[in-house]
């Protein structure tokens, strides 16, 4: 049960993650469901935006990080994704390191690029910022296509089957289980992450940077750092990826990538682990249900014959649903799902 | 020699194209401080306004011209009234992403109208524009394009410096508080300015659909080639956008010709970044930028 005020007295109480042991076992319960009923239950075709979703979610998190919780905005986290699924396939087919060594190791590689492409806020900040990031996007882009040697090119590299510790990981369904229990470990660790002294950094330097730097904190060492660690959830989750597709080539990490990314963190709720969460199942459904939508819409007699194409709908439907969160709620799914659990909490006498 | 003549040429009229582009991206900059990603996508509608003037609607070339403008013009003030006066004085990224949402709506929007392909308006332009000196020859839309831009520039600079609306704006871009104690409308400057963006964007959109046909994903990539000649040129310098587009259309066109064709689109990003690091105020910017 929650007390009708604040009577915490230690600062451990403040830092919770769970307030109430009702919760802690409703969380339990929860993830056992997930990996014991939904395996059950789904398709192929819904196991596949499960796991969609569950990689998008580890980037995301790791996204809100640098950009919820520190401040600094990265338009640059679709080429990062890039760099982790390159790195794992050159990782396991030119060295043929094993799957629980590469991705780990894509993903530091992917936080070395990416607080080399953080210098920048040593000096920058805000929009200028933003557009080194930017910049960051193109240059990765280019180099992955053109850096033949290396990526092999536009040909792409295909990877070898998935082994996790000599067992075969095989289909949708062992990704399942990998994927979630990869975003269960990396969600953990974000969610201990900001309770932290590193967390609290951040947070300080992105409410304010130069009290923080007043209060002795190194803020170019910390942005550094959250570079760092945003960038290494995103090559993680472009590892599993690229295990996940079998094969890759450069064409999906483009800025349209990053763009979603960050849709998903804003949709999602700036500075909450589990909007991150919120934020990837509702830009992947969105995307899926509007998919799914069109080809309807497309052998409707009258739209098909007046040859009108409406795929275009999704493109203007995705932005739709940024520029609408951004004026009516701006803090998102996350702030969505707390109204609605405290009126249930509250219930029938909401003071 | 002949060559480098032709690159040299090339590279000044694809310059002052992307510096004319950069126009109404710094003066939205200059005077709110918003970082608008929906440029390219401005720069698009101007072109299919004017595209629907003329060949849907079949009015006159000079009518359906002032018509787009003013669409346009229309289209600024609406955009900043509904979308953009909620968020003074909100996060730096919700501006942000507020601006790359409404790109992906105004894209599908006229990809949902018009489709991918690539469209050419109607032949308009008198034969006599064109210059030839020698082995350079530039055709009639480049000589067209040059007197549209110096026309636009002129009359901007005189707005600006003369009109009293003009006066108002360069006092928010200025100091935007002290506008504001001095009884400046700093609301109505606000939508005036997107309004004036707006309608210059239409303007090069028109311009740049006239050179190379219009189509929505070429028109919306320019304005990500924005970004590195607004930060060459001082993100609030419109003289600076002018030759920050100029230099960078050079810089391409000359690593397209003498080292690699591939390497053209990734140059000005590459600079971008050394002038973000080395002097992040670009040539004529303010040097007003934080230091953290």
């Amino acid at each position: 049960m929650h007390p009708c005020g604040n009577f915490r007295e230690r600062y451990e109480q403040e830092i919770k993650v769970f307030s109430t042991d009702f919760g802690r076992l409703w969380a339990g319960v929860g993830f056992v469901l997930l990996l014991a009923v939904v395996p059950l239950l789904a398709t192929p075709y819904t196991l596949y935006i499960v796991n969609t979703i569950g990689i998008a979610a580890i980037a995301v998190i790791g996204l809100n990080i640098l950009i919820g919780f520190t401040g600094q905005i990265s338009l640059g986290h679709g080429a990062f994704f890039g760099v982790g699924a390159y790195a794992a396939a050159i990782l396991s087919t030119a060295l043929g390191l094993p799957l629980i060594v590469s991705v780990p190791a894509a993903g530091l590689i992917t936080a070395l690029i990416g607080m080399i492409f953080g210098i920048p806020s040593g000096r920058l900040k805000g929009l200028y910022l933003t557009i080194a990031t930017l910049a960051g996007q193109f240059i990765i882009e280019y180099v992955l296509i053109h850096w033949e040697s290396l990526t092999q090119g536009t040909m792409g590299i295909t990877l070898p089957p998935a082994r996790l510790l000599g067992l075969p990981i095989r289909g949708d369904l062992g990704f399942y289980y990998l994927i979630f229990a990869s975003l269960a470990g990396m969600g953990w660790i974000a969610v201990n992450l900001v309770r932290t002294r590193y967390g609290r950094a951040f947070i300080a330097i992105r409410d304010n940077d130069r009290a923080a730097e007043g209060m002795g904190i190194p803020i170019f060492r910390y942005k550094l750092l959250s570079f760092g660690i945003s960038s290494f959830y995103a090559g993680f989750a472009g590892a599993l990826w690229a295990y996940y597709m079998g094969s890759i080539t450069a064409e999906p990490f483009n800025l349209g990538l990053s763009v979603e990314y960050i849709a998903m963190v804003i949709i999602g709720g700036l500075g909450s682990i589990s909007g991150s969460i919120f934020g990837a199942v509702f830009i992947t459904l969105l995307n899926e249900g509007l998919r799914f939508m069109t080809g309807i819409l497309m052998n409707w007699g009258f739209i098909s014959q007046s040859g009108l194409n409406i795929a275009p709908l999704r493109e203007f439907v995705f932005g739709l649903a940024i520029v609408l969160f951004i004026l009516l709620e701006p803090r998102g799914l996350a702030e969505l799902w707390r109204i609605v659990r405290s009126n249930f909490r509250l219930w029938p006498f909401s003071y | 020699m002949d060559f480098f003549v032709q690159i040299l040429v090339g590279g000044l009229s694809i310059g002052f194209l992307y510096g004319l582009s950069a126009m109404g991206f710094v003066m939205i900059f200059k005077s709110s401080s918003v970082l608008n990603f929906a440029h390219g996508e401005l720069l698009a509608i101007g072109a299919y306004f004017f595209l629907a003037f003329v060949t849907w609607a079949k009015l006159p070339i000079l009518l359906s011209f002032l018509l787009a403008l003013a669409a346009c013009f229309l289209l600024g003030i609406i955009i900043e009234r509904i979308l953009l006066r909620p968020l003074i004085g909100e996060p730096l990224i919700f501006v942000i992403m507020l601006t790359v949402g409404l790109a992906a709506m105004f894209k599908g929007l006229i990809l949902l109208l018009w489709g991918g392909n690539l469209f050419t308006y109607p032949d308009f332009l008198p034969k006599a524009l064109g210059v030839q000196w020698g082995i350079v020859r530039i055709p009639p839309v480049y000589g067209a394009t040059l007197i549209i831009g110096t026309v636009f520039l002129v009359l901007f600079g005189l707005f600006f410096k003369f009109s009293s609306q003009g006066i108002y704006m360069r006092s928010v871009a200025d100091n935007q508080r002290a506008a504001l104690s001095l009884g400046v409308h700093v609301k109505r400057v606000f939508a005036l300015s997107w309004a004036i963006a707006a309608l210059v964007a239409g303007m090069s959109g028109i311009v740049l659909g006239i050179i190379n046909g219009v189509n929505v994903h070429d028109l919306s990539a320019i304005g990500l080639k924005v970004f590195p000649v607004v930060i060459l040129g001082g993100l609030d310098s419109i003289g600076g956008a002018i030759i920050g587009g100029i230099i960078i259309g050079l810089l391409e066109n000359f690593t397209s010709g003498y080292l690699s064709p591939s390497l053209r689109d990734v140059v000005p990003y590459v600079v971008l970044v050394l002038i973000l690091l080395l002097k992040p105020y670009g040539l004529f910017g303010l040097k007003e930028i934080e230091r953290v």
